[in-house]
């Protein structure tokens, strides 16, 4: 008898059980023990060697020649690897069809070692092999690159900087020039207009942990690499494409990633190159980015200036935004961040306008890093609503409320959900905002001015989708596997949270295996997409489960449920049982071992925009259903709440108090969760204050490529933080209704920051890093 | 880096004799500069002489003062109960600098030699006077955002010393012990110790070529035992001076008697303020007198494209710090 099985899901809500409580991190103690192995932490594999970069003093120029007798000569030497004998790749993508078949997962339209020229400074321009690392950068040292030299072009500041329109970016929007209304009209004629200009540094994402591959030809057509990435299967697909081999025959490991926010979501020119030199010597090779390299192999965000306009009433209604950016690319890239978005979505405003410029220079180009584009993007707008908030004479949390979007103005869809205002409510109260004294500069401790500011955050839930695979074992085990990675982040732990309700045992119970293209593929764990779509696909896979067991059931003469309607049927902690009658029932270990079944696997993909209540998450992600997404805008929302002490004669600022509440759909864990806001706010108080990498304005060099220079917020920087999420339940977003939170933690922050200056200061600081030097230049005007 | 041999010495005449015979050799410490420069292809020595063995240790009271040995570690003198009593500011200095894990590795010997922060002279791509005689000082057109605005030249304007204890030493008229290699004692006062650029900016003590740093003694004052030091700094700790200013008065009856003030952050070398003194010397302790020193502090600063905002903050700096002794 063959039963038609309608899907059939136990919950289509699921509830908490482990889910949402603090589990704390399951792979904490392999990272205190060491037991943790890293990309660059596979020294067993036979035969290792090691490359290193020789890497470019100069930022723009032709190679004419090596002089590489010292080098070959020096011991242990293997290979010298420049553009004159690197092995050739099937395809490189500095053609079209080369960026067309590598796809997204490549940054770089342009691959060193290719080529004669000479782009950016520290460019690679050989890759030494030895037998030991101390070696190979010995002989590194020993070669001689012969360069005809050229005048870079260093930033789009530079005089000799062309600017552009990209009618089209590599990466983010493909409309570059986003329109609604008449904005320039209503801005002409607006009560209130108010114009100004925010700089923003380049900034460096800096992970603990630096790029690094181990690349092992296992067979001359299959490869395995282990490789800091942030996305398996998209780094696989673009190794593929270069290798001209089948996706199979590419295999990319990561188990563990020391941080990334961004920079390990590419395909950079290391791995490749790395894979390329294991293929040359005929050996697995290593190389480690050294601290210095990381600043100009990965990614960065780029030097930026926006130039906001704001008309409003007198009231301080919002009539018109008109956005201008204009940012330094590559020579060979166009990407800069799509600031516009949140400028356009944030507030209640019938006219918008957006234009980006871009100016090439002699620079590695710029990339995803954290909230790209609504980080920067929320400084300027969440600083002109404060500056507008004090021209009309409301409060900030007024002016924000009073052009409250109720839907997204950007599309005209309605919000999957938003508790914005419960985010302002709650941290108002936790911060005592009631308290404030509106006035700039009234209070006072000591020598220094305090300030307190608010902003807005917000974060898209990007479109993402991806697989799963759950094996159940009849002893009550299970392994749970997709192809993700942890950033560090704990998606480890979150995922055996949602494995362990899905299937109605305890973590313990659970092996969740990710970080292996061998795996289920799934996102990028970017985007604040991964603990969305990968919970999602999890709890679909476990569903998948128990409608096949379900189906045993139901035909088993000795099963409880024999016959039932499998729509009938509920599962509960693990037990198949009437929904009318749950005493009628049984264990699934029971069933299992009655019917000799070692184990269940089951399998789905989780997708965005195929939300829990429209049941769209049944139907298992098929594409040709509208999904919700079609109908809603969906997006995190959150404030931060912030108190600054300013010396004026100093012109240091330190926090002294951070709130932040954020609304991002379901919390699986709330300690790793209150880790990622801490960590993205840290981010953005670090991007306010002191973070900023100089470029040399004549040689186009980083002068302060190192953590002893580029500053980071260390502990005394940051105030103990206090961290609250509203709850909050989304139907629409994903089967797991999770939105997200590795990004919004990270936009408005910066805002918030110069807003409490302001406060206590009266003067508005735009250019990022708030610095001390900027301190005393803006005390020095009147306020 | 390059490949090199590594002896330890036991004694001063044993590690002078290595240096004697290899003159490319280097003393090694802490290792907390050598090291990161060394990584970096700045300095390649051939052989490394460890000298953390050699009896330059002990904090104790001399006639002439507090002598510590050149190998103790920052943390321990920077915690010394009798460095903590008679120089807060010498202290502070110490306990304000690095983070604690290069504390604990770094040696007083080799926290007076550090060299400069520039980012021109720690990345051997560019070119640099210091570090290449000759090659030109790309500072001077190009990111001088941290560098000197005092005793600079044409050819550099590198904070040679970037650091922090220097310039309290410099305060507080400590004198070195140095013994060459011909096992000879002799005494330079710190303010006597570091050069200023000129045309020669790779020269930058007045250490001979092997010489050691066997100890530096700190007289005894009322001025130092009321001293502060005050480091302004872009992050709260971790990071080297923007400017700092090392102070100590003796006030009695409201007139300053006697006054020490050093800039750091700002000099080409640790910067004492002889200028500052003099207009603080016999003047009332109010705020007046304290921005007439700073003003005369600065007098001679040459600011470049970026670090102008340093005239202002080493002012600032100096008059808080002088408030702060003041007033305790
Ligand atoms: C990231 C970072 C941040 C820092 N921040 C600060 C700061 O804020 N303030 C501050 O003051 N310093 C700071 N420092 C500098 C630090 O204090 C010095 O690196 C340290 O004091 C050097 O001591 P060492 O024993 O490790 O010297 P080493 O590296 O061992 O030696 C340095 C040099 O001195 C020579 N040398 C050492 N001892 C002797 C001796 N007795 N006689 C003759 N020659 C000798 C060596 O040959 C070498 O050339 C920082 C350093 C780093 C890396
Ligand atoms: S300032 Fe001095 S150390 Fe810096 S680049 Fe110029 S010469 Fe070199």
């Amino acid at each position: 008898m063959e039963l038609d099985i309608e899907p059939n899901f136990a919950d289509t809500n699921p509830k908490a059980g482990v889910v949402g409580q603090p589990l704390t991190r399951v792979d904490g103690r392999a990272k205190v023990t060491g037991a943790a192995k890293y990309s660059a932490e596979y020294n067993n594999v036979p035969g290792l060697v090691h490359g290193v970069f020789k890497t470019s003093d100069v930022a723009k120029g032709r190679i004419t020649g090596f002089d590489a007798s010292a080098a070959q000569r020096a011991p242990g030497v293997l290979a010298i690897l420049t553009h004159q004998n690197l092995p050739k790749l099937a395809i490189t993508p500095d053609t079209p069809e080369g960026k067309k078949a590598i796809g997204m997962g490549v940054q770089m339209g342009f691959l060193p070692l290719t080529s004669d020229q000479i782009y950016y400074a520290a460019q690679p321009v050989a890759l030494v092999v030895a037998d030991t690392l101390e070696r190979a950068q010995y002989a590194a040292t020993l070669l001689k690159v012969q360069v005809a030299t050229e005048v870079p072009t260093v930033s789009y500041q530079d005089p000799k900087a062309k600017l552009f329109d990209p009618t089209k970016l590599t990466v983010g929007k493909t409309e570059n020039q986003p329109k609604r209304g008449d904005a320039q009209t209503a801005f002409a004629s607006a009560p209130i207009q108010l114009t100004a200009t925010y700089h923003h540094a380049i900034t460096h994402h800096n992970p603990m942990e630096p790029g690094a591959t181990i690349a092992h030809w296992e067979a001359p057509d299959r490869v395995t690499v282990y490789d800091t990435t942030q996305g398996i299967t998209w780094t696989q697909k673009s190794l593929s494409a270069m290798l001209g081999l089948p996706v199979d025959q590419v295999r990319v490991v990561n188990k563990y990633l020391g941080g990334g926010f961004g920079c390990k979501g590419s395909t950079w020119p290391h791995t490749i190159l790395t894979i390329q030199a294991a293929k040359a010597v005929g050996r697995p090779v290593k190389l480690a980015l050294t601290r210095p390299q990381q600043f100009t192999s990965m990614g960065h965000r780029e030097d930026q200036e926006q130039t906001l306009r704001l008309g409003a009433t007198k009231e301080g209604k919002l009539l018109a935004l008109l956005h201008e950016k204009t940012s330094t690319t590559s020579a060979w890239d166009n990407y800069a961040e799509t600031n516009a978005k949140i400028v356009d979505l944030l507030y209640d405003c019938p006219h918008f306008e957006a234009q980006t410029q871009l100016a090439r220079a002699n620079v590695m180009t710029s990339t995803y890093m954290r909230a790209p584009g609504e980080a920067p993007g929320s400084f300027a707008i969440e600083c002109a609503m404060d500056d507008l908030a004090y021209r009309v004479g409301l409060d900030p949390i007024q002016i924000r409320l009073l052009n409250y979007a109720e839907k997204d103005p950007s599309t005209g869809k309605p919000w999957s959900s938003k508790s914005l205002k419960e985010c302002y409510a709650r941290g108002a109260e936790l911060f005592g905002w009631s308290k404030r004294n509106p006035k700039n500069g009234a209070t006072r401790a000591g020598k220094t001015l305090v300030g307190w500011g608010m902003a807005t955050a917000s974060y898209p839930v990007h479109s993402g989708q991806g697989n799963a695979r759950v094996r159940l074992y009849a002893d009550g085990h299970a392994v749970v596997q997709a192809g993700a990675t942890d950033l560090g982040t704990g998606t480890y732990t979150v995922i055996t949270q949602v494995a362990a309700d899905s299937l109605g045992i305890t973590p313990d119970k659970i092996r969740f295996e990710l970080g292996d293209s061998a795996l289920p593929s799934t996102i990028v764990s970017g985007g604040s997409m991964a603990a969305g779509t990968v919970s999602s696909s999890v709890y679909l896979a476990a569903q998948d489960v128990w409608q096949k067991l379900t189906k045993v059931a139901v035909l088993d003469k000795k099963s409880p449920l024999y016959q039932a309607k499998p729509a009938d049927v509920e599962v509960v902690k693990g037990r198949l049982q009437l929904k009318a009658n749950p005493s009628k029932g049984e264990e699934f270990a029971a069933l299992m071992q009655r019917a000799s079944m070692g184990d269940v696997e089951g399998i789905a993909t989780g997708r965005y925009g195929a939300g829990y209540e429209s049941a769209q998450a049944a139907l298992n992600a098929s594409k040709t259903k509208k999904d919700d997404a079609g109908e809603h805008s969906m997006h995190s929302f959150g404030a931060h709440f912030c108190e600054v002490h300013v010396d004026p004669e100093l012109g240091t600022v330190r926090v002294t108090r951070w709130v932040s509440v954020v609304a991002g759909g379901r919390i699986l864990n709330p300690k790793t969760a209150r880790s990622q806001i801490m960590g993205g706010s840290i981010f953005g108080i670090g991007a306010a204050l002191m973070e900023g990498t100089n470029r040399d304005p004549n040689l186009a060099r980083y002068t302060n490529a190192s953590l002893a220079d580029y500053h980071v917020c260390v502990n005394l920087d940051i105030p103990d933080m206090t961290v609250e999420f509203i709850d909050e339940h989304d139907p629409y977003i994903n089967a797991m209704g999770v939105k997200g939170i590795g990004e919004i933690s990270i936009v408005g922050t910066s805002a918030a920051v110069g807003n409490a200056i302001f406060h206590a200061t009266g003067r508005r600081l735009r250019a990022l890093p708030i610095t001390p030097d900027k301190v005393l230049d803006a005390m020095r005007q009147p306020a | 880096m390059n490949d090199f041999s590594y002896t330890q010495a036991a004694t001063a005449k044993e590690a002078t004799g290595i240096l004697k015979d290899q003159p490319t050799a280097a003393y090694i410490a802490g290792g907390t500069t050598l090291l990161d420069m060394m990584k970096a292809n700045l300095l390649e020595p051939p052989q490394l002489v460890d000298i953390n063995s050699l009896p330059f240790k002990g904090i104790e009271q001399t006639k002439d003062g507090l002598r510590i040995g050149a190998m103790e570690r920052m943390s321990a003198v920077g915690e010394h109960p009798l460095l903590v009593q008679q120089f807060p500011a010498v202290s502070q200095s110490l306990l304000l600098a690095a983070s604690p894990q290069l504390r604990n590795m770094a040696s007083i010997g080799g926290n007076i030699l550090q060299r400069t922060r520039c980012g021109y002279f720690r990345d051997a791509a560019f070119p640099c006077n210091k570090r290449v005689p000759g090659s030109g000082c790309p500072a001077i057109a190009g990111d001088n955002h941290n560098l000197a605005i005092l005793g600079v030249s044409e050819s550099c304007i590198a904070n040679s010393y970037p650091g922090d204890l220097s310039v309290a030493l410099a305060a507080f008229d400590a004198v070195l012990t140095l013994e060459n290699q011909k096992g000879k004692q002799r005494r330079v006062p710190i303010t006597e110790f570091y050069l200023l650029p000129g045309k020669t900016p790779q020269k930058e003590t007045v250490l001979e070529p092997g010489e050691l740093i066997v100890a530096v003694t700190i007289p005894t004052a009322t001025h130092a035992q009321r001293s502060t030091y005050l480091k302004v700094r872009e992050r709260s700790s971790y990071a080297y001076a923007l400017a700092s200013a090392a102070v100590g008065l003796d006030v009695q009856g409201g007139t300053i008697r006697s006054a020490r003030v050093a800039l750091g952050g700002v000099g080409a070398q640790p910067w004492r303020s002889r200028e500052a003194e003099k207009v603080l010397t016999g003047q009332p302790a109010t705020e007046a007198t304290f921005r007439a020193a700073a003003t005369a502090a600065l007098r001679e600063a040459q600011p470049r494209s970026e670090n102008g905002y340093k005239v202002e903050l080493a002012q600032n700096t100096l008059v808080r710090a002088l408030q702060q002794v003041a007033g305790a």
